[in-house]
């Protein structure tokens, strides 16, 4: 995004003034659940109770944490969140680098190696993208039963590879497509083949689009409920539904603390890497909704 | 396909090759999308209840579906929740976009501050808002608390109003994303044409009313388009709210077709109710990538 060069509104002092009182205000908005989650998180229940959510704590206890990650009740065993959080990771990474890949790879393809009906393939991967879940939930139950995965970390990468490929594969077709054609000729005029190509010519200049593509499936396929709801059991279970589960279900004393732990526990991974990495996480978003 | 050269073999090779490295891709495509949704369709003209039958028997589960109160709030919850949702997105994305795009100081700092909702799960920003909303902990217990005892805001427990509640954590959620939207679209908006105008005497309101949002048309379509989808899809925002409540106050198609295929064993209602889903996504998204991709060419 380059600067601004818009007419500007105010050139009056108390108008720029507004202006920025009605942005921080805003920005206070959003950042208010954040706030309110981090500063009960580290409160003991009492508090919480007798008192105000916008209040710094009194007694700062970092109890409610270590309870979230190691001792709540969360299946038939007070494990925490901790093997949850496992079982996202080893969920997550495949299914990233699986589908980043094979995005790449057909990107590649439609755009460099065109053949016909290449583009009615490309809208059928496209519209893939964006089908209700409900719509396959059935199926997959069954397809993931009967191939001996359901209930398994392997049978949720799957899933996620699947309905990520679209957007992988929209990702890298959109950036190969304004890779200029002639070094792409002159390579092939060398002798170069189709994987030469790729691998000395195209990939090295892939940076950024790998970078968004991993951040876009990354985020997606984290923050994913409804897939993980369906088809992992408890050994699978991933951190949103073990998250949701912790919230929700809790027998007897609800401790809000501990939620909140939780709850900022399970945002982390895709936090820190919107912090480190806003600018592409952004981009991604932007290509998500086609316009590149 | 064919080629009559000499060096046959490795032509074909060539050509097929790149379609080769293609094929897994597309036959997972096929299979576990358009295979899986000529399946649900299949099923949603069955009598399937806890099972799959093959057993076909014409379009008896879509009179149910038509036939249940449940479906008609979850869809009469969908035209509140979506309408609201996308009006309010679009018209806070843009007032932000346009108050960020006037040479605001510390604009790197607000606009990650607006976006990071997007980053997050909805899981998570259930459970914040769960809690924020509810009376005796959040935002009417801290007014009490700060002196304001009249003040009461209970809509999460009120059947009537639940459904705002979802419009309000959904809002806070995707309005960031709407407002770098705009803002990229604003940032990419000519700017001779702006000075032009402006040299004309054109007041800042007319600039951005007549000049400026006209051309931000494509940039509605594109939020539109996602917002609707977004909408329609939306399940583990009300799973993490209000799980529907009170009562059935929040249900929606995602919800409905969740309930009646795994736990009340009505697969073939459910497969129906999954079908219309898919059916009123298809009709905004269908002519949308339809006009994005002749574009292109």
């Amino acid at each position: 995004m380059s600067r601004s060069t818009q007419p500007s509104f105010g050139t009056g002092k108390l108008l720029r003034a507004a202006l920025y009182a009605v942005l921080i205000l805003f920005a206070v908005y959003y950042l208010l659940p954040l706030f309110v989650m981090l500063v009960n998180s580290v409160k003991t229940l009492d508090e919480i109770r007798g008192g105000n959510m916008m209040s710094f704590p009194e007694m700062f206890t970092f109890e409610p944490w270590l309870t979230a990650w190691s001792k709540a009740q969360i299946g038939v065993e007070p494990t925490g969140l901790s093997p949850y959080f496992i079982n996202s990771i080893m969920m997550v990474v495949p299914a990233v680098a699986i589908s980043t890949a094979l995005g790449a790879l057909n990107g590649y393809v439609l755009t460099k190696w065109r053949f016909p009906g290449d583009k009615i393939i490309f809208g059928l991967m496209l519209f893939a993208c964006f089908i209700p879940f409900q719509i396959v939930l059935i199926p997959m139950a069954r397809v993931l039963g009967m191939i001996g995965l359901a209930g398994t970390t392997s049978g949720l990468v799957l899933v996620h590879v699947v309905y990520g490929l679209g957007f992988t594969t929209l990702f890298f077709r959109n950036y190969y497509a304004a890779f200029p054609d002639e070094l792409i000729k002159a390579a092939k005029m060398d002798g170069a083949g189709f994987w030469r190509t790729f691998t000395r010519i195209l990939l090295p200049s892939s940076g950024p689009i790998i970078v968004v593509t991993v951040i876009w499936q990354f985020t997606n396929i984290w923050n994913d409920f409804l897939f993980g709801a369906s088809f992992a059991d408890f050994d699978s279970m991933p951190m949103t539904v073990a998250l949701n589960n912790l919230v929700s279900s809790s027998t007897g004393v609800k401790e809000y603390n501990v939620h909140f732990a939780g709850a900022v526990l399970a945002a982390l991974p895709t936090l820190i890497v919107y912090v480190v990495s806003g600018r592409y996480f952004v981009r991604g978003l932007m290509a998500g909704a086609v316009k590149g | 396909m064919q080629s009559s050269l000499p060096g046959k073999a490795q032509a074909t090779l060539r050509e097929v090759l790149p379609r080769l490295v293609l094929s897994p891709s597309l036959f997972l495509i096929l299979l576990f999308v358009y295979g899986f949704i000529i399946y649900t369709g299949y099923l949603s003209l069955t009598d399937s209840r806890m099972l799959p039958s093959y057993e076909l028997e014409g379009f008896g589960n879509y009179a149910n579906l038509w036939g249940q109160r449940n479906w008609l709030i979850a869809l009469q919850n969908l035209a509140i929740f979506g309408i609201l949702y996308i009006a309010i997105c679009s018209v806070l994305g843009l007032v932000l976009a346009i108050l960020l795009d006037q040479k605001i100081r510390g604009e790197g700092i607000l606009r990650p501050i607006y976006l990071y909702p997007m980053a997050l799960s909805f899981i998570v920003t259930g459970t914040a808002w769960k809690w924020f909303l509810d009376p005796g902990l959040g935002l009417e217990n801290t007014m009490h608390l700060w002196g304001w005892e009249s003040f009461t805001f209970n809509w999460i427990k009120d059947r009537d109003m639940a459904i705002y509640t979802v419009v309000i954590a959904a809002v806070w959620q995707s309005s960031g994303f709407v407002m770098a939207m705009f803002l990229a679209g604003l940032r990419g908006i000519d700017n001779e044409i702006l000075k032009a105008a402006q040299m004309d005497g054109a007041s800042r309101w007319s600039l951005y009313t007549r000049i400026v949002i006209p051309q931000l048309r494509p940039v509605f379509l594109s939020a539109f388009v996602v917002l609707a989808h977004l909408a329609i899809k939306a399940y583990d925002l009300v799973i993490a709210l209000t799980n529907g409540g009170p009562g059935r106050a929040t249900e929606l198609p995602a919800t409905f077709m969740y309930s009646y295929t795994f736990t009340r064993n009505q697969m073939g209602v459910g497969a129906s109710s999954a079908v219309i889903m898919l059916a009123m996504i298809a009709s905004i998204i269908v002519p949308y990538l339809y006009s994005e991709l002749r574009e292109r060419r």
